[in-house]
Parts: structure tokens; C-alpha cells; sequence
């Protein structure tokens, strides 16, 4: 099945229960009237928690770059024994 | 994943591999007082009024329908075939010891391609890396360069002088022709079983490669993919903005598309070749939506996929080659994929 079609029938089924909910009315009208929009609302907060909260605990590698630069050095070093043209003087150093 | 599981015994079905166990046991003698499926099967083999069993096992290379056979002809007498469909429980137990064992005994060929548009110096660090870092592993490094003016081409040249011709292949295009399809040039000339994907550009850092090839051994995956969000992985080198977009980017895909991956468009990744070759073939996408592509696609159908923790330094040398509308060009990718996986 085509994602779209879970995501499709997934709006249905809401959809669905929303009808019955405001055509047996268990709770007040007015209330059920209100329900997408909670829906809708609660995924956007969902959404913003969900950035926010990664964006907090985006796991860095700060140890991994200096490795990174000692590799370079060790790299260099023995390819220029090798004979591979390592100079670096067209590149431009970012760090 | 669980498809794979409930995949298994139907792929013994469809594989039907033949193998006598029996030439098995004998060129493996370790095996004789296991009391594994193997030999059970030995076992049960007495019961039947025949002097030797050929019995079928799954084979979960995928990479070719291989059949292994007796070689020994003194075990090619007549001999009673143990129908794959009669006990599917044994067929279970036994594929799982059978792929285990087999794929620790054989001699896995890993094929590394490292696509590379002005790449000079990167190319020639990231290869020494590598054999620093894969001294014990069967491996060749394709190095699919897109006619960089900044002369890479040369470099890997004189690193062909230095570590063989053999080991790095260069297979040039006349000029660049984009991601996606280097990446599928490449294929085409890898002679492993295995085929690793990562960037020239340092950021995908190859001591990182024996776990990937470790954990697909642990879990007979088809493909391990490289993590940058979970614990024990991690990006370096990124401003709040560029953190910002890819954050929402991956909430946003992971909302939508539920893919059961959590780096979608991480492009260090470890591929079964047969598995590579089917989903490269369905993937139309470029740039960071190629990636999520493959991923999804193969995830849609059904291959096992591990994680494994990388750590990603942003670039030290070179400029980016992805830029543009990258947001845009995103959000279309996704729309894309929710109608066509
Ligand atoms: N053969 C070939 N390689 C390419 C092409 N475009 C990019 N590459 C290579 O693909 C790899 C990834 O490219 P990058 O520009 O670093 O893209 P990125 O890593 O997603 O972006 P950054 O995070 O900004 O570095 C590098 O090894 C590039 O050299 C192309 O058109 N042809
Ligand atoms: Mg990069």
C-alpha cells in the first residue's frame, strides 16, 4: 500500500469517529465542533517539542575533531613520504 | 527488523539451495557433537532408509543464488531430499546457524565507493585512513570522480602507486553528472559482496567502518546505515541554523514517512550488493533526497536495516557541493516519496 494511503486512512478513521461523536452527540455539540482543531493544534506542538527538544539534546563530537585533525597530520606526514602531493596550498582551512 | 524475520522461512521457499550436510559435518568437523540443526538433521537421517541425506538449506547471500553442493562424490549416493516445506520450524533454526556460520566462514569482499568532485586532498586522507583502519578486511576502493578540474584524478593516481592498482580503482566520468548516479557507475564495477557508500570529504570518518561490517556480521543485516543522532554519534562543525533545518527536516520525514531509521539522510552506509542494485534502480531522487530514497524504498521493502553511531565533522578542506534550494528540493522530495512508497 502507497504510504499516502495509511496516512489517508488513518485521516478517515478520525474522521469517521468525529461524525459519530457529533451525531450522537455523548458530549456537547459545541465541544465536538472544537475536536480537528485540538487535533490539529496538539501535532503542531508535537512538531515544535519534538525540534525543540532535538535541537537541546543534538549530540556533538567536539573530541571527534581534534582526532580529525591528528589524522590529518599522521596522513599527510606519510603521504608525503610516498610521494603523493599533499600540499595544501589551493585548499582553504575552515577550522 | 521483524519483516526480516517473518521473511526468512519464506525466502528458503523461494532460494531452494541444496546441500548435502552430511560432506558438511565432515569438512567442519567441529560440528560433530554440536547438537544443532545441523546435526540433528544427520540424526533424523538414520530413521530413513538411506545411507546418506541431502537436505536443503537457505543460503542468505543474496548477492547470488548460489547453490553449495557435496563435493565430496563418496556422499553423492542415493539419498532422500527432506522437502523445505514440510517442517518450516527446522527450516527456521536452520537457515538462521546456516547464514551465521556461513557468513563468518566466507571471505566477505567489501567494495568501497567514494564519489568525489574536487576532492584533491581529501581523497588522498580519507584513503589512508581507510587502510590504516581495515587491516584485516578484503576490500578495494572505487573512486568514481566526475572530471574535477582541481586535478583529483591525479592524486588518486599516485595513491594507485602507493597502495596498488588493485586495491584503488578509478573509474572516472568525463564530467559531473551528479550523485546519485556515481554512485551507480560505481556499482557496476565492484567486484564484493559488500558494497560501503560514504563521502570523500572527510566528514564520514573511515574508523567507523569495522563496526559497520562487525554489525552487519552480528546481525546478517542487508543494510547497516550510519547514525549522526543517537548516542555515541554526533555532528561537529554545525551552526544553530543548519542544526535547526536539520532537525526539522528529520521530524518532519519521520512524521510523514515513519521509516524506521533515525538518519535519513546520512550517506555512510554499508549495502549487500544485490540489495544496492535493487534499490538504486527505483531511486530517481538527487542530493539529500537520494539518500532518504534509498533508505525508504528499501525499508518499504522489507530489507533488514541496523544502525550503527557515527560522528560527523563538517568538511576541513573543499566547499560543499549541495546548495541551492535544498529546503525546497526537500519538501518536494518527501511529497514524492509519501506518493510513490
Ligand atoms: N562523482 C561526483 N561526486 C560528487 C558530486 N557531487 C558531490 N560529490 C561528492 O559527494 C560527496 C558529498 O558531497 P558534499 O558536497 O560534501 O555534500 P554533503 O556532504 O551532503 O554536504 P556538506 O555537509 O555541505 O559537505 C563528496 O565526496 C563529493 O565530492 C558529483 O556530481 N559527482
Ligand atoms: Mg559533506
Amino acid at each position: 500500500m502507497k504510504h499516502i494511503l495509511k496516512i489517508l486512512t488513518l485521516l478517515l478513521a478520525f474522521s469517521v469517529i468525529w461524525i459519530i461523536l457529533l451525531e450522537t452527540s455523548v458530549i456537547p455539540r459545541t465541544y465536538t465542533w472544537l475536536l480537528p482543531v485540538y487535533l490539529i493544534v496538539s501535532l503542531g506542538c508535537y512538531g515544535l517539542l519534538m525540534v525543540g527538544v532535538g535541537l537541546m539534546l543534538f549530540p556533538t563530537c567536539p573530541q571527534d575533531a581534534v582526532l580529525l585533525q591528528k589524522d590529518i597530520i599522521e596522513a599527510k606526514e606519510f603521504l608525503k613520504d610516498k610521494g603523493v602531493d599533499v600540499g595544501s596550498d589551493r585548499e582553504r582551512t575552515l577550522l | 527488523m521483524a519483516t526480516e524475520a517473518a521473511h526468512g522461512p519464506l525466502r528458503c521457499l523461494l532460494d531452494g539451495s541444496l546441500s548435502a550436510f552430511d560432506s558438511d559435518v565432515r569438512r567442519r568437523p567441529y560440528h560433530r557433537n554440536c547438537g544443532c540443526a545441523l546435526h540433528r538433521a544427520g540424526a533424523c537421517s538414520n530413521v530413513l532408509p538411506c545411507s546418506s541425506s541431502h537436505i536443503s538449506y537457505p543460503i542468505h547471500r543474496s548477492w547470488s543464488p548460489l547453490s553449495i553442493s557435496a563435493s565430496d562424490p563418496a556422499a553423492s549416493s542415493p539419498c532422500v531430499a527432506i522437502r523445505l516445506a514440510g517442517d518450516p520450524g527446522i527450516v527456521g533454526l536452520m537457515s538462521k546457524q546456516m547464514k551465521e556460520q556461513l557468513e563468518r566462514e566466507e571471505k566477505n569482499k567489501y567494495s568501497i565507493i567514494i564519489p568525489t568532485y574536487n576532492e584533491r586532498l581529501n581523497i588522498a586522507l580519507v584513503i589512508y585512513l581507510i587502510f590504516k583502519h581495515l587491516r584485516d578486511v578484503d576490500f578495494e576502493v572505487i573512486v568514481v570522480d566526475d572530471g574535477s578540474p582541481d586535478g583529483t584524478q591525479d592524486i588518486v593516481r599516485q595513491l594507485q602507486h602507493v597502495y596498488g592498482e588493485d586495491r584503488i580503482l578509478l573509474r572516472a566520468r568525463p564530467k559531473k553528472l551528479g550523485l546519485g548516479t556515481a554512485y551507480y557507475h560505481g556499482l557496476k564495477h565492484a567486484s564484493g559482496n559488500f558494497v560501503i557508500i560514504m563521502d570523500a570529504d572527510l566528514s564520514h570518518h573511515p574508523k567507523y567502518i569495522p563496526s559497520f561490517i562487525r554489525k552487519q556480521l552480528e546481525t546478517g543485516a542487508s543494510i547497516v546505515t550510519g547514525t549522526r543522532y543517537v548516542s555515541g554519534g554526533g555532528v561537529h562543525g554545525w551552526n544553530l541554523m543548519r542544526k535547526l533545518t536539520s532537525r526539522g527536516a528529520n521530524v518532519l520525514a519521520h512524521t510523514l514517512l515513519w521509516p524506521g531509521v533515525s538518519d535519513l539522510t546520512g550517506s555512510f552506509r554499508l549495502y549487500r550488493k544485490s540489495v544496492l542494485e535493487d534499490v538504486i534502480t527505483s531511486c530517481v531522487s538527487k542530493g539529500y533526497v537520494f539518500q532518504m530514497e534509498m533508505i525508504v524504498r528499501a525499508s518499504r521493502k522489507g530489507y533488514h536495516i541496523e544502525e550503527v553511531p557515527i560522528s560527523f565533522v563538517d568538511r576541513v578542506y573543499g566547499s560543499s557541493k549541495l546548495g541551492g534550494s535544498e529546503i525546497m528540493e526537500y519538501l518536494k522530495g518527501l511529497i514524492y516519496l509519501l506518493f510513490t512508497t
